[in-house]
């Protein structure tokens, strides 16, 4: 055990891991040129569409862009992540 | 076989000009015939980071326009004389000259047997951006490790990839070792990690910097600086040779002397 742990930081507090997640989400908005503003219209829409089918909770839908590992492992692609907790599934007319 | 490298950042004031001017010093150094073109158009600055700003009489826009030659505007490096500078235009704007232009001026100085022809970027992602990397056949990027400078770093390793020039080298400027070992200061690992680039080179942070540039005589040539021996290995990197990232061990402070003696086990 280091005597001085006590007096050091954590690391994940450290201000290295700090500027590294902030420049990780700026980016993941940088990459997809997608502003705030847009994603809430993509938001009013898909609740829209989504209306038609299913009852939905809004208040505790959750739509964001982030990123994960691409397919091929080379490196990290942006993806819309939508939850949408459903409430009841509406009668829709197949016909 | 000569080869046309953009030195560019995105974000200013990271050391583009430096590097350029180096990198270019450096590879005279080894022998090979170089030109250093500025492309800073309206804020030119590697002439005074080489020391050669009384020499100008050309510049070019001049060359461009067709004023005068191609080797009337090169001016001759006082310590090397395979390396050349083509000036930057003071008095004119980014305007002045088209990507078509550049694209041309590259091929010409291609012609005439130069082996690296290095091109110092301007700032921004604008015109002079779109300039300087038209007749590029590779890009380097260069930041320092702070956020403002990796996103600026990040949006232009996509529109350099955008326009064609892919897989650009990161030079990762003014490092300071003693910030890292912290934990206060982004390291190597963590702006790949970001950036998702192959490092080319880590220099580190050296007054030596400050007093080559005062003095108009590029770190690279100094055996003494820590800096110019990151933009030697670069080089040598450049000339396809494997030189390891280099270590920089910061020397144990009174305090870190005294955390080893309470250290147990561990």
């Amino acid at each position: 055990m280091d005597f001085f742990s006590f007096f050091k930081k954590k690391d994940s507090t450290s201000s290295k891991n700090v500027a590294k997640d902030r420049l990780k989400l700026v980016l993941v908005h940088d990459r997809v040129n997608c502003s705030s503003q847009v994603l809430e219209m993509l938001k009013t829409d898909i609740i829209k569409v989504i209306s038609n089918y299913m009852e939905i909770d809004e208040e505790e839908l959750d739509i964001q862009i982030t990123q994960t590992q691409s397919e091929d492992k080379s490196g990290t692609v942006p993806v819309l992540y939508a939850n949408i907790p459903i409430k009841s599934m509406r009668k829709v007319n197949q016909d | 076989m000569s080869e046309v490298i953009v030195i560019t950042s995105g974000k200013g004031g990271v050391g583009k000009t430096t590097t350029s001017a180096n990198l270019g010093c450096g590879l005279a150094m080894l022998g090979k015939k170089v030109a250093l073109v500025d492309a800073d158009i309206g804020l030119r600055n590697l002439d005074v980071v080489m020391g050669l700003e009384n020499r100008i009489v050309y510049d070019l826009v001049d060359v461009v326009e067709g004023n005068c030659r191609l080797k009337q505007a090169l001016i001759k490096d006082k310590r090397y004389n395979n390396l050349y500078l083509l000036p930057a235009a003071q008095t004119r704007d980014k305007n002045a000259v088209s990507p078509e232009q550049m694209q041309k001026l590259c091929d010409n100085l291609k012609e005439d047997e130069f082996d690296f022809i290095i091109i110092d970027c301007p700032a921004g992602i604008e015109q002079g951006f779109k300039n300087a990397i038209a007749g590029a056949d590779r890009a380097i990027v260069v930041t320092t490790p702070e956020v403002s400078a990796v996103r600026d770093a990040d949006r232009i390793i996509g529109l350099l990839e955008a326009s064609g020039l892919n897989n650009p080298l990161l030079v990762l400027n003014r490092l300071r070792f003693d910030m890292v070992k912290r934990g206060d200061m982004m390291a190597i690992d963590d702006v790949t990690e970001i950036l998702a680039i192959d490092v080319l080179g880590v220099v580190p942070d050296d007054e030596a910097i400050v007093i080559a540039t005062n003095k108009g005589e590029p770190a690279v040539t100094n055996p003494e600086s820590k800096a110019g021996q990151a933009y030697r290995n670069i080089v040598q990197r450049i000339l396809g040779e494997n030189v390891p990232i280099m270590s920089f061990e910061v020397e144990d402070t009174f305090l870190d002397k005294l955390k080893k003696i309470f250290r147990f086990g561990n």
